[in-house]
């Protein structure tokens, strides 16, 4: 039996998506741009698409941008806004993706200043630190709303709070942009009761297609488009509307939308005697992240004394796909910088392992995947020599359930 | 990333475990990585006759520990003093640029062996 638990990384296409896309192949092949009537059936469906992403996340269809993806999305909005105010300063966690990351540390070469933010233990960041960050040039502030890697959820509320006081006290060009790639879908995600002024998400994580993302941009926010060419969507993103993705997406979020409560029950019960289980049955094992404060379909865990990665290929081979926050290139170990940022010990981090739900996992899958966890975990630890052994069951205490 | 023969090695390690009373040990840790092979070995004349390994880290290192017990077991010590990185490379098909570190840790690991056993 194969068992996809890397649903953080990408998820299944659903068939009612697939179908709703293949239209757009043969029949409905215009281009939105183009009068024609086949340019404008192309152009409905896209409009229609629009509707169900704004309908997802309590936007106007008017205030979404359809992107090629997540970091697209993510990309536009902040060199958006930096371009479109004189880059500034900008404020940003250390626990981000490199979508967000990597554009931030791109900006910082050509004149931005650029705050990154720590974690707690728990992986959420203190408001007080990002309350006492902010200066009278800052222009962006962009915090993840679920961390890729723990599932964490960021205080945005609590964040937009603090945005909306300094714009009251005369700081109007200070905006919140938030990466919630991880949480459309799992949780609800409303801009307006989150109070954010971005927000990036992608197709491809909610059942939809790879290659087509949206940017929500609230009404009034000025940023500086980064493709050029046409006028497409708005003057904000150039280039030929990727219908059938746009319409994918767009039927992904409808489904998301209806079915997001059961979803997001089925998944954490999932999810939770997943945990539950792995702690009774094998010895060593800590959850990394806040326990409460996260997403319903991530559970990221450490394994003392094994390797990551020897972990992830064992169970591949046993057709069992999860991620883990475990790298080591050229003898240098690269570990997670998410977990790092939450000061795991390096033995934590290089024992992680993210195991990640989505709408279609089934109870067969989490019980196929327990149980080669425990035997794999098992083996790998008989493989060690036996004083690391030895020294690994002195230290369980330190590894034990840190929620 | 990895060719079949580093999966079945990771899937089926090869004697794994402990020689009482070995003729040599070969304990060796990547200070960097921390990835480590025990490597213990019975010498029999010239050749080896019997080699336990235990092993911690990523896929590679375990694979090499693996596949190097396969390589030395009833093996002439003429020819495996011979023995280089490459070869436990080419046993395990290929490692990738990045992990060709943890060869060389099997290799070193051999080498400390049979010094201690030479001792």
């Amino acid at each position: 039996m194969r068992v996809y638990l890397d649903n953080s990384a990408t998820t299944a296409v659903l068939p009612e998506v697939i179908e709703a896309m293949l239209p757009c192949f043969s029949e409905v092949y215009g281009n939105a741009q183009s009068v024609h009537g086949f340019g404008q059936r192309a152009k409905a469906i896209v409009e229609r698409a629009r509707r169900e992403v704004a309908a997802l996340i309590n936007a106007a269809p008017g205030e979404i941008v359809f992107v090629g993806g997540g970091t697209e999305a993510d990309n536009l909005a902040i060199r958006g806004i930096a371009a479109a105010h004189d880059d500034g300063h900008l404020i940003t966690t250390k626990i981000e993706h490199p979508a967000v990351l990597a554009t931030c540390q791109a900006l910082e070469q050509t004149g931005a200043s650029v705050t990154y933010l720590p974690v707690q233990a728990n992986g959420i960041v203190r408001v007080d630190d990002l309350r006492a960050a902010i200066t009278d040039d800052t222009t962006l502030i962009s915090v993840m709303h679920a961390n890729n890697e723990t599932g964490v959820i960021q205080p945005l509320e609590a964040i937009a709070a603090i945005v909306r006081e300094r714009r009251e006290r005369g700081q109007k060009h200070l905006y919140l942009h938030t990466d919630a790639v991880q949480s459309v879908g799992k949780i609800p995600v409303d801009v307006k009761r989150l109070g954010v002024d971005l927000l990036s998400l992608s197709g491809h994580k909610i059942h939809g297609p790879k290659g087509v993302g949206a940017l929500f941009i609230k009404k009034g926010v000025r940023l500086a488009k980064q493709m050029t060419g046409g006028h497409h969507e708005r003057d904000r993103r150039a280039g030929t509307e990727n219908v059938a993705g746009i319409v994918g997406l767009g039927r992904a979020a409808e489904l998301a939308r209806l079915h997001l409560d059961e979803r997001r029950e089925r998944m954490r019960e999932l999810r939770d005697d997943f945990e539950q289980a792995v702690m009774a049955r094998i010895a060593g094992v800590q959850v990394n992240g806040d326990a409460q404060q996260r997403v319903p379909n991530i559970s990221n865990l450490s394994f003392a004394g094994v390797d990551g990665e020897s972990l992830l290929i064992a169970l591949d081979l046993q057709g069992i796909a999860v991620s883990t926050g475990s790298a080591c290139a050229s003898g240098s170990l690269e570990p997670s910088h998410v977990l790092t940022a939450m000061g795991l010990a390096r033995e934590q981090v290089r024992g992680s392992l993210r195991v990640s739900l989505s709408a279609l996992t089934s109870r067969q899958e989490i019980e196929t995947a327990l149980a080669a966890l425990e035997e794999t975990v098992a083996r790998l630890r008989e493989m060690r020599p036996d004083d690391e052994a030895a020294s690994m069951e002195s230290s369980l205490s330190r590894f034990s359930p840190s929620q | 990333m990895y060719t079949p023969q580093v999966a079945e090695h990771i899937a089926n390690p090869r004697n794994v475990g402990e020689l009482e009373h070995p003729s040599g040990i070969g304990d060796v840790t990547n200070q960097v990585c921390m990835d480590r092979i025990r490597l213990t070995v019975r010498l029999d004349g010239d050749r080896v006759s019997a080699a336990r390994v235990k092993a911690s880290g990523c896929p590679p290192t375990i694979a090499a520990a693996s596949v190097l017990t396969e390589l030395i077991i009833d093996r002439a010590l003429v020819d495996i003093e011979a023995m280089t990185k490459q070869d436990v490379a080419d046993a395990l098909g290929r490692l990738p640029a990045a992990k060709q570190h943890c060869a060389s840790l099997a290799i070193e690991a051999l080498r400390a062996a049979l010094t201690d056993a030479r001792r």
